[in-house]
């Protein structure tokens, strides 16, 4: 906590712990920060009205159950915190590179300001970042690969966008008013109780990972039982596409993890709040228990976060081999077993603890097995590609960068499971490289690689090609450059989280890494400069038969982008790879004699409106304004009954409705296919412009 | 195992002509279900909790010293027939016996209102005689795991209010007995729970 705050022990009944103090207008860095989110905010709402935009957003966009809606949003939401996370990442590189006492001082940030950035930066990157990126992804695609009209509970969905949205925003107040844990990403006691943190940055992550945490566990009860039971006929579960059965296994973790997480966040509140006794230094309290309780969430974590990811590049590997994947079977088991394998090895994260050394083999050879099925995956791409005519696109290029920087990630950390050695890298940058190595050579490749693959499916056109090689070349080449030498600082002694060292043998390698996180941001702004010039350029590189990549799956049958029911006639499926099997026998885009009305979800207020109440609830327990809290949390209780009390929920689409809208589709079918029959791009004869409607 | 299909029956369109009619309540009850799942992971964490810290006293009074055990043995008593009192509610509501619902439903709901009262009662009285949720590690333990599952009754308990005005507004529709069904999962969830709380903590605690 910086010295300059007023520590409030008493708060005052109406305003809490909220001081004037509490602002950091001392701050110019803050101030000028503030001053610009400001600016843009007030820029961006006066745009909205300007336009006339307010009733659009609350109609389509803020109320909207659509699955594939809330996906954007997820992700849309998730590029902005990219920004600040990737910030954060920046902030530290530069210090690092500076902050050789001999040379240059102690570079510019205080030990108190350094210690909030790393721990916004995990937790940005982890919870805001990593987690809507994917859970975007599931929700665009998943019921659209099993061919289904949304998820089993769209009002659901659409409150755990919104809970995970007052997540994001609370740790965006933290900025501006008050301060930001500084206590590392998993906020260990003793250090996050409250003799040692006693202001409100622990506070602060405590409600924004709880709230936004309760929105993430709704979402994973709601795809599970998406996928379970709202297949199309004849997909049986050996037919799920990859990436529907990687989803599903992650949303299975996260039924199964995420309660861990809510009850252990839950004891710090009470330690911190109420003066309880779980993870306190005296007294009964047991530290080490919040590490075991922490770590028995965070492992499976982060296979929720890879897992999906192995989905995507199955599916990208497979369409641009041109071939059938090789060796579904495996695959799916592969993941089943690492699923399960990922609740056995939480304690590899503190083999320091001390737990002895038949408890330390146990988990280091678990966590070595795991090596197993993963390796079994990297064969059943690295075979699909074996003989197969491979199309070199952007998706593909992810992919390929993938299997080489995990391969290097995943070999550490068999090295890192080894309980002797990790004895000696615990702690050190030899570690940091490590995750992320696997978080951003794993998980991230392949979010973009999905992004790349599927945003024509989801907009109606490509992102360029062009650029999104760049992307990934600046990408890969600065991830090297910024993490290897990591790796080789590690062996030398380097902890992490180190705000200032003395050691200038260090510098040159940190130097080294500085740059590579300059060359990530190239790779950054080329991805916004991707979108906005794809978004610029729609008409050339319009998708017009909603397959243009001529890929296998299900979801490819639709148009791009869907209309909001999906399937005019839900999909009858008799091979893993639908789209592939209706193309073989000539049966793609049949179009149906008749069609029947349609049963869809109507949109509610109810998911945005429960989710204010918990921002001011959040916002108020973070400050202990209490009468404030109360009020929050009898807002979401009422909002939520009287959202109960509602009746007409659904409604039918008429068969009317429903003819307009194919007919334009095939309409836009026919000319897309004409085009690539005499290999013309799309756009230059003016075709329809309906495509985009979606995306602007 | 990269083998295609051969060619499909010529009456093969790739698409359900005639849609079959989806069972939008079973989707609910069944993920009902899986939230029940998650709730007994938070429970098993809780009680994880307690088997950690069950024993750090650090100096505060026992357990075993403060519990009267006919007291919580009434307390059980009342929860578990509530349970039973819900079953025949089900069994009216099977009948279309709305009254008969209700007057279950209302015994239901004081029998589960007593045991959350006893259970206040209890709290109250060990809070008094020094052993507080923060007094210890054993007891933040202790009153965790008793206060959740304490907590997730009164939700019960307001959720039946609010089951019991829907019903009367909309009848047993549909719609209602599926939630009728979730809320009785639920409360039956929370009688498994307190099983295994009194035989895990007061039980073995005191004998």
């Amino acid at each position: 906590m910086a010295s300059n705050y007023t520590l409030v022990t008493d708060p005052h009944p109406l305003y809490g712990k909220l001081t004037l103090d509490s602002f950091p207008y001392h701050d110019p860095v803050l101030v000028t920060t503030f001053a610009a989110v400001v600016i843009g905010s007030i820029g961006i709402l006066g745009a909205i009205t300007y336009f006339g935009k307010w009733k659009y957003l609350w109609k389509e966009w803020f109320t909207t159950v659509d699955h594939k809606k809330i996906g954007i949003m997820y992700i849309i939401t998730s590029l902005i915190m990219l920004i600040r996370g990737f910030s954060d990442a920046l902030l530290m590189r530069s210090q690092q590179a500076m902050a050789v006492a001999s040379e240059s001082g102690a570079g510019y940030l205080p030990p108190e300001h350094y210690d909030q950035i790393f721990t916004a930066h995990g937790v940005i990157m982890i919870f805001f970042v990593a987690m809507p990126f994917i859970v975007g992804l599931m929700n665009i695609i998943v019921p659209l690969q099993i061919g289904a009209r949304d998820v089993a509970f769209p009002f659901l969905n659409s409150l755990s966008f919104w809970l995970f949205v007052v997540g994001a925003l609370l740790i965006n107040v933290s900025l501006f008013v008050g301060e930001f844990a500084a206590t590392g990403w998993l906020a260990y006691p003793p250090l996050s109780g409250v003799d040692y943190s006693p202001w409100v940055g622990v506070d602060y992550w405590l409600w924004s990972l709880q709230i936004s945490g309760i929105g993430t566990l709704l979402t994973g009860v709601n795809f599970v039982v998406t996928i379970l039971r709202m297949r199309a006929p004849g997909m049986t579960l050996m037919k799920m596409p990859v990436f529907t059965w990687t989803s599903f296994c992650a949303n299975g973790l996260i039924v199964v993890a995420f309660p861990i997480l809510t009850v252990t966040l839950t004891l710090l509140t009470l330690d911190r709040y109420m003066g309880t006794h779980f993870f306190t230094s005296d007294m009964g309290g047991n530290q080490m228990m919040y590490v075991n309780l922490i770590w028995a969430w965070g492992h499976p974590e982060v296979y929720i976060l890879i897992l999906p990811a192995f989905g995507i590049f199955s599916e990208i590997t497979a369409t641009f081999s041109r071939k059938r994947l090789f060796g579904y079977t495996s695959l799916i088991w592969a993941t089943v077993v690492i699923m399960l394998l990922s609740f056995v090895v939480w304690l590899h994260h503190f083999f320091t603890m001390g737990a002895g050394a038949s408890v330390n083999a146990f988990f280091g050879i678990a966590t070595m097995v795991i090596a197993i099925p993963t390796g079994v995956k990297l064969f059943n791409w690295l075979f699909t590609m074996y003989k197969g005519r491979v199309e070199y696109t952007s998706p593909m290029w992810w992919t390929v960068a993938f299997f080489l920087t995990f391969s290097i990630g995943g070999m550490t950390g068999v090295m890192l499971a080894i309980p002797a050695a990790n004895y000696v890298l615990h702690n050190s940058l030899f570690l940091v490289a490590h995750f992320h190595n696997v978080i951003i050579g794993g998980a991230l490749f392949g979010y973009f690689a999905g992004l790349t693959y599927w945003f024509p499916k989801a907009t109606g056109f490509k992102l360029d090609e062009t650029l999104g090689k760049w992307a990934c070349g600046f990408w890969t080449v600065g991830f090297f450059l910024a993490f290897m030498p990591l790796y080789v600082l590690g062996f030398m002694g380097m902890t992490r989280r180190l705000n200032y060292y003395d050691n200038p043998v260090w510098n040159d390698w940190l130097m080294v890494a500085g740059l590579g996180a300059v060359i990530i941001l190239f790779g950054i702004l080329t991805q916004f400069y991707q979108i906005f010039a794809s978004i610029r350029d729609h008409k050339k590189n319009r998708d017009l038969t909603g397959d243009p990549w001529d890929a296998r799956t299900l979801e490819w049958t639709t148009s791009s982008p869907p209309p909001f029911y999906n399937f005019a006639k839900i999909p009858h499926v008799r091979d893993r790879d639908h789209f592939h099997d209706l193309k073989k026998y000539g049966l793609a885009h049949k179009r149906p004699e008749s069609y029947e009305r349609i049963h869809m979800p109507k949109n509610t207020w109810a998911g945005i409106v429960i989710s204010g109440f918990s921002l001011v609830m959040g916002f108020a327990m973070v400050w202990h304004i209490w009468w404030m809290a109360i009020a929050g949390t009898l807002g979401m209780l009422v909002s939520w009954i009287v959202y109960a009390f509602e009746r007409k929920k659904d409604y039918y689409v008429e068969v009317a409705e429903i003819e307009a809208i194919e007919e334009k589709r095939y309409g836009k079918l026919k000319k897309g296919q004409e085009l690539e029959r005499t290999g013309q791009q799309p756009g230059k004869d003016g075709a329809a412009d309906d495509a985009v409607a979606i995306s602007i | 195992m990269s083998t295609e299909l051969s060619a499909p029956p010529a009456d093969y369109t790739g698409y359900v002509e005639k849609e079959q009619h989806h069972d939008y309540g079973g989707d609910t009850v069944f993920g009902f279900w899986i939230y029940v799942l998650s709730d007994v992971i938070l429970f098993a964490t809780l009680f994880a909790v307690f088997a950690v810290l069950g024993g750090n006293y650090a100096g505060t009074p026992e357990l075993k010293d403060l519990v009267e055990l006919d007291y919580v043995l009434k307390g059980t008593a009342l929860l578990l027939f509530s349970s039973f009192t819900f079953g025949i509610a089900i069994l009216e509501a099977n009948k279309g016996n709305i009254k008969g619902l209700f007057s279950w439903l209302g015994a239901t709901w004081v029998l589960g209102a007593g045991f959350l009262a006893m259970e206040i009662n209890e709290f109250i009285h060990f809070t008094e005689a020094g052993a507080a949720a923060w007094s210890s590690g054993a007891w933040s333990a202790f009153y965790a795991l008793t206060g959740t599952h304490g907590l997730h009754v009164l939700a019960g308990l307001i959720w039946l209010i609010v089951l019991v005005f829907l019903i009367q507004k909309e009848g047993l529709t549909e719609n209602n007995k599926v939630r009728l069904m979730c809320l009785s999962l639920f409360w039956h969830f929370l009688d498994i729970i307190w099983v295994c709380v009194f035989s895990v903590v007061y039980l073995m605690g005191v004998l």
